[in-house]
C-alpha cells in the first residue's frame, strides 16, 4: 500500500516541532498525528509471526519499549513484511509505524540498507518531532536491527550478527542495558545478584531505580516471573 | 460533541462573574493606587477592600496578606525570603519529597549554592507526610518547614493542621520561635478551610488562577513578627516586601474568587465529591488499572489512575481527539524525561508511574461528561494496550 511521503522541511530538519507554529493546534505533525491515530503494519496476531525473526528494546520503566518482527526473503534479503508493538507516547507510536513503511516500501529494504536506517531518516518522513522526544522515543531502528540479529542468527549467518552499544545506565562504570540484561540471563535474580556481576550503581547509585526495574523487567521478559 | 474540560488542577476557566468585578479596573478605575490624586485612591480603596475579604476568608489581618504575581512567586518569596532573614538563626530546612516544583526547585538551588541544609521528608503510599517523621526532622537550626496543603497530581490533603500543632510545641518545648511553617495552599484555596489560625501555618501562599480567578496574580499570607527579606525591590510596595505597582485587577479578581468559591465550596465540593468518585468507579472497573494518592482524604476533584501497560501521553492524545482534556505526570508531556517526582515517591514503579493519568473534575462538569469519560476511556486504553508489547503483572503494582 502506497504511503504519503512528506518532504523534510528546514524545521524538521532541525529537529523542532512543526506544527505547534503553524496554528494548526497540534503539537505533533500532521503526518505524525496520522500515524499515531492510524498506525501502519502493527502486529495484531503474533501466532502467525512465531517463526519471524523479532528484536526488542527499551522497557517500559524508561517509558518506551518496542518489538519488531520481520520476514525476509532468502534470496534477496529483502524485509518483505514488518510488525511491530510499542508502549510509549504520541511520538513512539508514530515512528514506529512511520519505520515500518521505510523498511518494507518499494518492494522491501535490504538488511544491508536497513541497518543504515537512523532515527535522523524516520524523523524527517515524520515532518520533524519536537526535539527532547527524539532520543527517548525513536527507538524503531534500534528493534529493527535487532530483528535483523535475530534473522541472521536464525539462519546461522552469525558472522552477520552485529553486537550493539548498550544504552548506558551507570555512568561513572559505563554498565549498559545490555550487561543488565545478560546478568539476569545468567540467573542473577536480584539487585545485590546483578551488582556481584556488573557492579552497576556503585560508581552512580542514582541510577538503582532504573536498575531494579530493568531486573524486573528482563526477568519477565525471559522467565515470566 | 461537548468539549469536556478535565485539567482544572492545571488552570481553571475565569469565572464572568469574577470578570465583571474586575472590569471597571482596566480602563475607569486605572489609576496607580500610590498616586496622591482622588482615581489613585479610587484604586487604592479598591485593593484595600479586597485585602480586608481576603484576610477574613484567612482568618488573618490585613496587613499579613501580600499580593505576588501567582503561585510561583509567592513559594519562591517564602522559602527563600525566610532562609535568607534567619540566616544567623539557622540554615536547616524541611520540605517533603511530593512538593510543587515552585518549592522544591527554590530550595534544590538554595542547597546548591550551600545557603541551607535540606531534608526532604518521604511519603507514604498514599502521599501523606508523617507528623512524627516530620518532627523527628526537627533540628535547633531549623528555620523553616514547607508542607503543601493538598497535592496538585495526587490530590492527596496533607495533615496540615497537625503538622502546624507538632511545630508550636516544639517551637513551645525548645523555647523558640522557630522553625516558621509555610504551606503551598494553591489547589486547597477554593476548596477546603483557609483558617491559618486553625491552620497554624506562619506562612501561606494562594493563587487565584486554580479558583477560577485571572492569571498572574497571588497571596503570601506572612504572619505578623515573621521575618522575611524581599526579592524584589523597588517603590516598597506591600510593606517593602514585595515591590512593583499593584495589579489592581487581579488583586480585585483574586478577592472576588476566593470570595465566590469560598461562599459555594460546601455545596460544590458534595457534588464535586459525588462525580469524583464516581469517575473513581468507572475507570477502575477496566482490569490492571489503580488509583494514584489517597483514596479518602483527597480533593474532591482529582482522580489520578495509572493504566498498567500503556503510555500516559498516548492516552491524552486520544482522549483529546475525543475532546476530553486530561493530563498526565509522565515523562514526555513535561521538559524531564523523568516520569512524575510526585507519583514516584509514592513508591510506585516507573512503570506505573508512566502511566499514569490526572482527570481534574470543576465547576463545568456534568454526571454526563463522567460518563461519557467512562464510556470512552476502555477503549482507549484497549487500544493501546492491543498495541503495546508489554503485558506487565499486576502484582508489583497494588
Amino acid at each position: 500500500m502506497s504511503q504519503p511521503v512528506t518532504p523534510a522541511t528546514e524545521d524538521a530538519r532541525k529537529g523542532d516541532v512543526v506544527a505547534a507554529t503553524k496554528d494548526k493546534g497540534w503539537f505533533y505533525s500532521d503526518v505524525v498525528k496520522e500515524h499515531f491515530f492510524h498506525p501502519r503494519n502493527f502486529m495484531e496476531d503474533e501466532s502467525a509471526y512465531a517463526d519471524a525473526a523479532m528484536g526488542m528494546v527499551g522497557s517500559p520503566a524508561c517509558g518506551d519499549a518496542m518489538k519488531v518482527w520481520i520476514m525476509v526473503d532468502p534470496a534477496t534479503e529483502r524485509i518483505t513484511d514488518l510488525k511491530w508493538k510499542t508502549f510509549g507516547c504520541g511520538s513512539a507510536i508514530a515512528s514506529t509505524s512511520m519505520m515500518s513503511v521505510m523498511a518494507t516500501e518499494n518492494g522491501g529494504m535490504t538488511m544491508d540498507d536497513a541497518r543504515k536506517m537512523r532515527p535522523q531518516d524516520i524523523m524527517e518522513r515524520l515532518g520533524g518531532l519536537p526535539a527532547r522526544k527524539i532520543h527517548c522515543s525513536v527507538l524503531g531502528d534500534k528493534a529493527l536491527r535487532a530483528a535483523i540479529n535475530d534473522w541472521y542468527r536464525k539462519a546461522g549467518k552469525t558472522d552477520k550478527v552485529e553486537v550493539e552499544q548498550g544504552r548506558v545506565i551507570d555512568k561513572v562504570l559505563n554498565v549498559t542495558d545490555h550487561d543488565i540484561e545478560e546478568a539476569v540471563l545468567d540467573g542473577a535474580d536480584t539487585l545485590l545478584k546483578v551488582q556481584a556481576k556488573t557492579k552497576v550503581g556503585t560508581g552512580d547509585p542514582s541510577c538503582i531505580p532504573e536498575v531494579e526495574n530493568l531486573i524486573r523487567f528482563y526477568k519477565e521478559k525471559y522467565f515470566g516471573a | 460533541m461537548k468539549p469536556i474540560y478535565l485539567d482544572h488542577a492545571a488552570t481553571t476557566p475565569l469565572d464572568p462573574r469574577v470578570l465583571e468585578a474586575m472590569r471597571p479596573f482596566f480602563s475607569e478605575t486605572f489609576a496607580n493606587p500610590s498616586s496622591f490624586h482622588t482615581p489613585g485612591l479610587r484604586a487604592k480603596e479598591a485593593v484595600a477592600a479586597a485585602r480586608q475579604s481576603i484576610a477574613k476568608h484567612l482568618n488573618g489581618r490585613e496587613d499579613e496578606i501580600i499580593f505576588t504575581s501567582g503561585g510561583t512567586e509567592s513559594d519562591n518569596l517564602a522559602v527563600v525570603g525566610v532562609v535568607r532573614a534567619l540566616k544567623t538563626k539557622g540554615k536547616h530546612v524541611v520540605t517533603s519529597s511530593i512538593e510543587h516544583h515552585a518549592v522544591l526547585e527554590p530550595l534544590l538551588h538554595l542547597k546548591k549554592t550551600g545557603e541551607i541544609d535540606l531534608t526532604i521528608l518521604p511519603v507514604d503510599k498514599y502521599g501523606l507526610v508523617s507528623v512524627a517523621d516530620l518532627v523527628a526532622a526537627l533540628r535547633p537550626d531549623t528555620v523553616l518547614v514547607s508542607i503543601m496543603y493538598a497535592n496538585n497530581e495526587i490530590g492527596t490533603i496533607e495533615p496540615i493542621a497537625d503538622i502546624g500543632r507538632a511545630i508550636l510545641k516544639w517551637r513551645k518545648d525548645n523555647v523558640t520561635h522557630f522553625p516558621y511553617f509555610h504551606t503551598d495552599a494553591c489547589q486547597a484555596a477554593g476548596v477546603l478551610d483557609m483558617d491559618v489560625e486553625k491552620l497554624h501555618v506562619d506562612l501561606l501562599t494562594l493563587n487565584a488562577s486554580k479558583m477560577y480567578g485571572p492569571k498572574g496574580i497571588g497571596v503570601l499570607f506572612v504572619r505578623r513578627a515573621v521575618k522575611i527579606e524581599t526579592l524584589i525591590r523597588g517603590g516598597g510596595q506591600e510593606k517593602n516586601i514585595r515591590s512593583g505597582t499593584e495589579n489592581v485587577p487581579g488583586i480585585v479578581g483574586l478577592a472576588t474568587a476566593l470570595d465566590l468559591s469560598q461562599a459555594e465550596k460546601d455545596v460544590e465540593n458534595a457534588r464535586l465529591t459525588r462525580l469524583r468518585d464516581r469517575l473513581i468507579a468507572g475507570l477502575l472497573a477496566i482490569p490492571k488499572t489503580r488509583l494514584n494518592g489517597h483514596p479518602t482524604e483527597r480533593l474532591p476533584n482529582n482522580v489520578n489512575i495509572s493504566f498498567i501497560d500503556i503510555e500516559g501521553e498516548a492516552a491524552v492524545l486520544y482522549l483529546d481527539a475525543e475532546g476530553i482534556y486530561t493530563s498526565t505526570g509522565s515523562a514526555c508531556a513535561s521538559t524531564s524525561l523523568d516520569p512524575s517526582h510526585v507519583i514516584l515517591a509514592t513508591g510506585l514503579s516507573y512503570e506505573a508511574a508512566h502511566g499514569s493519568l490526572r482527570f481534574t473534575l470543576g465547576r463545568s462538569t456534568t454526571p454526563e461528561d463522567v460518563e461519557r469519560v467512562i464510556a470512552v476511556m476502555p477503549g482507549v486504553v484497549e487500544k493501546l494496550r492491543h498495541m503495546s508489547p508489554v503485558n506487565l503483572d499486576m502484582k508489583y503494582f497494588n
